[in-house]
């Protein structure tokens, strides 16, 4: 049965069919923390956080029936030693060039931007980037340490690539990392003594999504709340009056219609947990003019799931969400949210879930 | 000649048979042991050439003290361990 997503989680690597079947892909017991599918190429990537030995990367060219460890980023060595950075996770990873299974960017905690153009086998740390972060101190968000959860490639020109760094905001690069630009504006930091709510390098954005058919529009669900632009990151709009409230990790957009948009609420900041004990996803189908709760098929009553920033992900048409949780749930919609249906309550903590394209 | 020997957990991942091999000291070792065998280094070795934090290394019967240098003296009769910490998984 041809697979239809991927499930990265806290003990293996799992896919979903088409016949809503979930069985093992590789990595059974391991810590899995992203995958990414390039399915006309049948290359998949998976992540690995193995703990006690370390970040690791797979690479299978034949989707997952094999997979070859192939180079995880490294951080340069410095002369102080005891100082110097190491790899603590790979959290994000994204193709660099459509089409090409082997040109990649990864993000990573400590807060390195990393680059690869043969699959793997060699990566470069971003050093314009890295020295900003070495020079304004980014601070960790959810890690001790600052990292970069998110990365847009412009599907108009691939040279342009949003980054977001919990914690210093959106960064922009217009010709492929040689130069970085932040573009936080208009993000706050209610966390943040007021003289500093709006300083662009304490944001903590927690995840960022670009419109595919309208680049200039994203979703942020910020620490602080939802916020969007629609100038390509020009400026950011906080929408502050969301119940069940603003605070959360995940976002998708809807890859036709930059005014759809999703996210998955819970009670701030330590708490993590549905409002009421009732999960439900938020909905924006107007570009944030209004918003609105969907909870049918998710529980409605003593549900603690908290749902990580890339545990949920939206298909290619649009019409189909695949949400999972720290407690194993997973939730497909085929509708856009309105209904959801559980396939799994007995899967390990849900990281990263990837619909296959 | 110093003698080397991995914690089973990390069979799991790769081949690392016991081995004998020259120096006069934990990094003389490591670098030895990471010759014959690459991919071994990232599992014991943070990026900075450090002991990883859950990796534990013990020298006849003693732990090691110097996990940033790796200047703990070893002799032609050592018996080394590598294992994991119980913490970090």
């Amino acid at each position: 049965m041809k697979p239809i997503a991927l499930i990265a989680t806290r003990k293996g690597l799992f896919k979903l069919d088409s016949e809503h079947n979930i069985s093992e892909v590789a990595f059974i017991g391991d810590p899995v923390s992203m995958v990414l599918t390039d399915n006309k190429n049948n290359v998949w990537y998976a992540a690995l956080d193995l703990g006690h030995f370390g970040v690791k990367l797979h690479r299978s060219d034949d989707q997952g029936q094999s997979w070859k460890e192939v180079s995880a980023p490294s951080y340069p060595q410095t002369d102080d030693k005891a100082k110097g950075d190491s790899l603590e996770l790979i959290w994000c990873l994204e193709f660099a060039e459509p089409g090409n299974p082997d040109k990649l960017w990864a993000g990573t905690v400590p807060g390195g931007l990393f680059f690869s153009e043969d699959g793997g086998q060699h990566w470069a740390l971003n050093q314009t980037l890295w020295q900003f972060k070495q020079q304004q101190e980014w601070f960790g968000g959810g890690f001790d340490h600052a990292g970069i959860h998110s990365i847009c490639v412009d599907p108009r020109d691939h040279n342009e690539i949003k980054v977001a760094v919990s914690c210093a905001g959106v960064w922009v690069t217009k010709d492929a990392g040689k130069t970085w630009q932040n573009q936080s504006e208009g993000m706050r930091a209610a966390y943040m003594p007021p003289e500093q709510e709006f300083d662009p390098i304490i944001q903590d954005p927690h995840r960022l999504v670009q419109c595919p058919s309208n680049p200039d529009v994203l979703w942020v669900q910020h620490h602080n709340g939802i916020f969007s632009s629609i100038d390509n990151s020009q400026s950011w709009q906080e929408y502050k009056e969301v119940p069940p409230s603003t605070f959360g990790f995940a976002t998708v957009v809807h890859p036709q219609d930059a005014n759809k948009a999703w996210f998955v609420p819970g009670i701030k900041d330590e708490s993590r947990i549905p409002v009421a004990a009732q999960l439900v996803v938020t909905r924006t189908t107007d570009g944030g003019k209004t918003f609105e709760s969907l909870s049918e098929g998710l529980p409605q009553q003593a549900c603690y799931d908290l749902v990580f920033r890339h545990a949920l992900d939206i298909d290619t048409t649009g019409e189909k969400l695949l949400m999972g949780s720290t407690t194993g749930n997973l939730w497909l919609s085929d509708n856009q949210g309105d209904k959801w249906q559980c396939l799994s309550n007995y899967l390990p903590p849900i990281y990263a879930i990837r619909f296959i394209e | 000649m110093p003698t080397v020997v991995f914690t089973s957990n990390l069979k799991r991942h790769l081949d690392c048979p016991p081995q004998q091999v020259s120096g006069g000291s934990l990094h003389d070792v490591l670098k030895s042991i990471f010759s014959d065998n690459p991919k071994l280094v990232s599992y014991i070795v943070d990026d900075q050439f450090r002991i990883r934090k859950h990796i534990l290394i013990s020298i006849d019967n003693e732990l090691i003290t110097d996990r940033i240098h790796l200047t703990d003296k070893v002799t032609s009769e050592s018996k080394i361990y590598i294992f994991q910490a119980l913490s970090g998984g």
